[in-house]
């Protein structure tokens, strides 16, 4: 009833060419932005900052990342969590040598270095596909980790051979460090989120993104089209990892506030990132954000929410019970929709266009 | 839709393409040996044979898919040993399958639109905004597109994947598809292939429409006799991998080897 498109011409190919077409749409997105940049901020919790909003984005710009490589290329990838550690420690790096440029500039900047190696570890992709890429891309998760454990300049010799992230203020603040607020931390990572979304829906939209899914479809036609298979494999590698990299160099500077890379960047990371884009649906942008928000949001819901509910549960007992109901939904959400949540929130739209009538 | 682009140094009737000597043999099988023919701008050109006689091979080596071991192909004056299938399409050869080979999980418009890909040269750096010349480069393509969709018939579809079409609309959005690289030469594998005759003759004056209107020259593999021997100026048959005939259809007909080849010889 309220969501018709009924009245609305689109007069030019620009306006029905619209990321946006949906004057509704434009609303709804308006709306979440308020929300997101003033609502959350003034109102929410720390807690609900720190443990349910900063994790969800950091793993949306990581999901979105894969999401480009697997989704839109159709490029099986297991290397995610060593792109975001090349990001993570590139930022590291960068903000010891220059200390005195914003960090907003080195986690974005990180994401290059990132890019660069994921080209690297692309060039397979001509002559791989499928599960044999995915071996491929192994390699960088192992060979990779092991650069980060190994090579103590990358942790500028550090006793605890961690990242140790240091303090940096925007505009008088602390953003990073221990002294941030998470209000900071989450108003930050939320506007570098938002946006490479914007570029990361551009992209797709526009030929970049057709080239990929043209090779994703049937690379022999994308071919035979001029679509030259190698710059646009490579292409999507150096997006995706760019994308990694900076979720990795935010996960380290705007979330853990330092930590060890065996920790943060192993292959269960890129599994789980995998997983995020499988359920969140493959192709979609908006999938990455609901992948990433089921993902992380629901151990927190069931390890807070049940208690809070009266069901009483400890320690060790919750996470067993955590592990046990995410791998369960994951197989109903399969199941039911292998599309991903993304198809559903598509279906669920078709619906309320028509809504209250069946079709 | 603006004429193809391409060399206008040739005068219809000239020769567009002209493949000489070429053999090609995947191990101890031999696809194809030795078969010399030309397609000449502006006309449409029919390859037949029986099942297994070389037909899609030797598409597959115009449009530089497969390299054949002896053998030149001439296209537009250049002539060519080995070739990328990326840059024969640069050169304007574009192709349809004999399979349809649509990319699946997108939209009729945005199938088309890939097949502009070739024509658009906006920088990565605008694309990144979808702004300025980005936006001005779609937004122009899109009206080339659309033309070909009115051309075509199709502007009911134009929004929904092509995975959810019926047969014979996915073979008209892959003609389009090839249509938007505006070729010099068009390569219809079969474009008949597995339709009614409602079908079949609705794609034929599609064909027809497309040489008339758009001067395309186009060389087309197709089982139905009758359609071939109504639609092209000349015709080359194959067998084994060999030419046994060539020229215009009544005489292809009466050839006592095509005769032969489609109908046993009485032992």
């Amino acid at each position: 009833m309220f969501y018709r498109e009924a009245g609305q011409y689109k007069t030019s190919y620009a306006a029905d060419m619209a990321i946006f077409p949906l004057l509704q749409d434009r609303i709804g997105i308006a709306v979440i932005l308020a929300v997101l940049f003033v609502g959350v901020p003034l109102f929410a919790s720390e807690f609900l900052i720190s443990t349910v909003m900063i994790p969800t984005l950091v793993f949306s710009l990581a999901a979105i990342g894969l999401n480009v490589l697997t989704g839109y290329t159709g490029l099986i990838s297991l290397g995610t969590g060593a792109f975001m550690g090349v990001g993570a420690y590139a930022c590291y790096k960068l903000t010891t040598y220059f200390p005195g440029v914003n960090i907003i500039v080195w986690i974005v900047a990180s994401g290059f270095f990132s890019a660069a190696v994921g080209v690297v570890f692309g060039l397979p992709s001509l002559r791989i596909k499928g599960f044999y890429l995915a071996v491929a891309t192994l390699a960088a998760q192992f060979f990779l980790q092991w650069c980060f454990v190994r090579v103590p300049w990358l942790y500028n010799y550090n006793a605890s051979g961690a990242i140790e992230v240091p303090l940096r203020t925007l505009f008088g603040l602390p953003v990073t460090g221990p002294n941030a607020t998470p209000e900071a931390r989450y108003l930050v990572l939320l506007s570098i989120v938002v946006g490479l979304t914007w570029f990361a829906s551009n992209l797709v939209h526009g030929r970049v993104g057709r080239s990929w899914m043209a090779v994703r479809d049937m690379d022999i036609a994308a071919e035979l089209m001029g679509i030259r298979l190698l710059p646009t494999k490579l292409l999507a590698f150096a997006v995706s990892s760019f994308y990694a990299g900076v979720a990795g160099a935010a996960m380290m500077f705007l979330w853990y506030g330092g930590g060890e890379a065996n920790d943060a960047f192993n292959i269960n990371q890129s599994f789980l990132i995998l997983f995020m884009v499988i359920i969140g649906g493959l192709g979609s942008l908006i999938g990455s954000f609901f992948g990433a928000a089921f993902i992380s949001i629901l151990p927190t819901v069931l390890k807070f929410g049940l208690p809070a509910m009266g069901v009483p549960l400890g320690g060790a007992t919750a996470e067993h019970i955590t592990y046990l109901v995410v791998g369960g939904l994951i197989i109903f959400f399969l199941v039911v929709e292998p599309h991903g949540l993304a198809r559903l929130w598509q279906i669920g739209k078709q619906k309320l266009r028509i809504w209250p009538f069946p079709y | 839709m603006r004429a193809p682009g391409g060399d206008t140094r040739l005068a219809p009737g000239d020769v567009l393409l002209s493949v000489e000597g070429v053999s090609l043999s995947f191990g101890g099988v031999k696809a194809i040996t030795d078969v010399s023919f030309d397609i000449r701008k502006g006309e449409i050109r029919a390859i037949i044979g029986p099942n297994g006689a070389g037909k899609t091979s030797m598409l597959n080596v115009i449009n530089g898919f497969y390299h054949p071991q002896q053998g030149r192909i001439t296209f537009k004056g250049a002539t060519r040993q080995k070739m990328r299938p990326s840059v024969a399409a640069a050169q304007g050869i574009a192709r349809t399958f004999q399979n349809v080979a649509l990319f699946k999980g997108m939209s009729t418009l945005d199938n088309i639109m890939a097949g502009r890909t070739l024509k658009m040269r906006s920088p990565f750096f605008w694309q990144l905004f979808r702004h300025g010349p980005a936006l001005t480069e779609e937004i122009a393509h899109r009206k080339v597109v659309e033309e070909i969709i009115d051309f075509l018939e199709i502007q009911a579809i134009r929004k929904t994947p092509v995975g959810k079409l019926p047969y014979g609309l996915q073979k008209r959005v892959e003609l389009g598809r090839a249509l938007a690289m505006q070729p010099d030469l068009l390569l219809l594998d079969e474009p008949m292939a597995g339709m009614n005759l409602e079908e079949k003759e609705d794609m034929s004056r599609f064909i027809l429409d497309v040489n008339n209107q758009y001067g395309t020259t186009i060389a087309l593999i197709e089982h139905d006799m009758g359609v071939v021997m109504d639609l092209s100026d000349r015709v080359v048959v194959l067998e084994y991998g060999r030419k046994i005939a060539d020229g215009a259809p009544d005489e292809v007909k009466r050839n006592k080897q095509v005769i032969d080849a489609y109908l046993g010889v009485p032992h």
